[in-house]
């Protein structure tokens, strides 16, 4: 039989990778669609979302997944007709959101919040309990994916496209949103709300290197963005780093070495 | 054979209009699309020739009038400028799947047909304006349209490639049996295996049927007598004319 080592580093290195399976494919749709901001407004945002939660007595996850929806449909309805631009609305947003988070916080002195462990994660007290949690959030977001693929990259191809050969744009993109937020309220376990955007979009712009084809660059994201996970925690074991921190650090170092050996390949080619 | 006739029918706009902020983006608009049809949509820029294709693909619902369009009837499209953003890797072949894989001999009939097969595994950002063009039209074609439209598919093509251009799209009739709607600004050549010629400006100005203008000899002395096997001259007969902003005026 196949032991499953019961210690905090394993436990760690397991709730990574879960977390990276949906982040290979989704960091892409951050990069292809340009939701970069929006991924990082979402992310301070979670913020709030633990103190409502904390607030409520609900899941944390459940708070933040709500308030990240939140965002979401703000910014869905500015439009060019707005008296201001949706990254401006963004940073008002994104900001504040992560300083009301941060005063609630501050005024809950009944319990012992630990402010630091939201801001860059606590890898290494995930229980399995929440390793279940972020394997179930894992699936169904991996598995709506899958099934809407198609639509995704429809949308992502050209949406005048996609429109007038019913592929229904619209749809598709609130179904994108609604697993940014599914995805960002996972990663505020892992490497926390600072660094979660980080780990979305490094794993793919690594992949974008080496891809051919949508496909294979979801799948590249999911193995760079694992190999920074396990990477990342024996460096935080090796150095005594914090993991969070630790395990961006190592994306950074794949995206860097896979950036150098690309110029050099066409440096090669350039020559002959 | 009334129920050919009626078999034929892929979309049939009856008074239709489209009001957005106090304004008109087209009114009055009767148009019926028909297999094996080429209809060829002129107008200026602004003139509501896109929302038209809007109504047609079924993308947009007019406010006003009816639209009776066969159920499942299967568009392609041809945007008039596409520019896919660089950080999504695609090559050729990749990109005639979307959004359904298809059949990897079709697949390299069709590029062979419109002279991309050499193509087929670069990367779409790398491509020329016509290759880009002449792919998404491959693309579109593999889906076995019912209706082809093509918005503008001349446009950044020299005279010999809207030449080679316009002689595939005939064949294309020919073969698939589908009605095509061409989209189009120049409101004076038209392609020559055009059907109807419907001119618009917000409401139709006036529709026909193409000159056909091989025989002109000032035509062929500017244009050398190739061009006009694929071209038709299209003469207007409008009885009012347009203020700036696109309101009616008589004549």
């Amino acid at each position: 039989m196949f032991l499953i080592p019961d210690d905090f580093f394993s436990r760690a290195i397991i709730a990574g990778i879960g977390f990276t399976l949906v982040a290979g494919p989704l960091g892409c749709f951050v990069i292809w669609q340009r939701l970069a901001y929006l991924g990082e407004a979402m992310a301070h945002s979670a913020l709030l979302g633990i103190a409502l939660a904390i607030v409520l007595d609900i899941n944390l996850m459940v708070g933040v997944f709500s308030i990240c929806l939140l965002i979401a449909f703000v910014l869905s309805r500015v439009n060019s007709d707005s008296f201001l631009s949706g990254d401006s609305v963004l940073g008002i947003m994104s900001h504040s959101t992560l300083a009301i988070g941060l005063v609630l916080i501050s005024f809950m002195y009944w319990i012992r919040v630990d402010v630091l462990d939201f801001l860059f994660g606590n890898i290494i007290s995930v229980t399995w309990l929440e390793i279940a949690m972020i394997y179930m959030a894992s699936a169904v977001a991996l598995g709506i994916i899958v099934f809407r693929w198609r639509a995704m990259i429809g949308l992502t191809v050209d949406e005048q496209i996609a429109a007038a050969e019913g592929l229904q744009p619209n749809q598709t993109r609130i179904l994108l949103m609604i697993l940014l937020a599914g995805t960002i309220a996972i990663a505020m376990k892992i490497v926390g709300i600072i660094l979660t955007v980080a780990l979305l979009i490094i794993p793919a712009a690594t992949a974008r290197q080496v891809a051919k084809t949508p496909e294979q660059m979801a799948t590249f994201a999911v193995a760079f963005g694992s190999a920074s996970v396990v990477g990342g925690m024996f460096m935080s074991l090796e150095f005594d780093t914090p993991p969070g921190p630790s395990i961006v650090v190592f994306a950074l170092l794949l995206f860097l070495s896979m950036a150098t050996a690309m110029l050099m390949r066409k440096r090669s080619q350039e020559r002959t | 054979m009334k129920d050919d006739f009626d078999n034929s029918v892929l979309a049939k706009l009856q008074s239709v209009g489209v009001r957005r902020n106090n304004r008109w983006l087209v009114r009055d608009i009767d148009l019926t699309m028909r297999r094996g049809e080429i209809v060829s949509l002129i107008g200026p820029n602004g003139s509501g020739k896109t929302t038209v294709t809007k109504i047609l693909a079924g993308s947009l619902q007019p406010d006003f009038g009816s639209v009776q369009r066969p159920p499942n009837i299967k568009i392609g499209y041809v945007p008039q400028s596409v520019t896919l953003d660089s950080t999504l890797p695609m090559t050729v072949q990749r990109l005639m799947d979307v959004p359904q894989p298809v059949d990897r001999n079709e697949l390299f009939e069709v590029l062979t047909e419109l002279d991309i097969q050499h193509l087929a595994n670069s990367s779409v950002q790398k491509l020329s304006g016509g290759e880009f063009q002449r792919a998404l039209l491959a693309r579109a074609l593999l889906r076995k349209p019912d209706l082809l439209i093509l918005d503008e598919p001349t446009q950044g093509l020299d005279v010999h490639g809207e030449t080679l251009l316009f002689s595939r799209i005939a064949n294309i009739r020919d073969r698939m049996n589908c009605g095509i709607l061409i989209v189009r600004h120049d409101l004076h050549l038209v392609m020559v295996q055009t059907d109807t010629v419907v001119c618009m400006n917000v409401h139709i100005c006036c529709r026909g049927t193409p000159e056909r203008v091989q025989k002109d000899e000032a035509y062929l002395n500017l244009f050398g007598a190739k061009a006009f096997e694929t071209r038709a001259l299209y003469s207007h007969l409008h009885d009012h004319d347009h203020g700036l902003d696109g309101s009616i005026r008589d004549l």
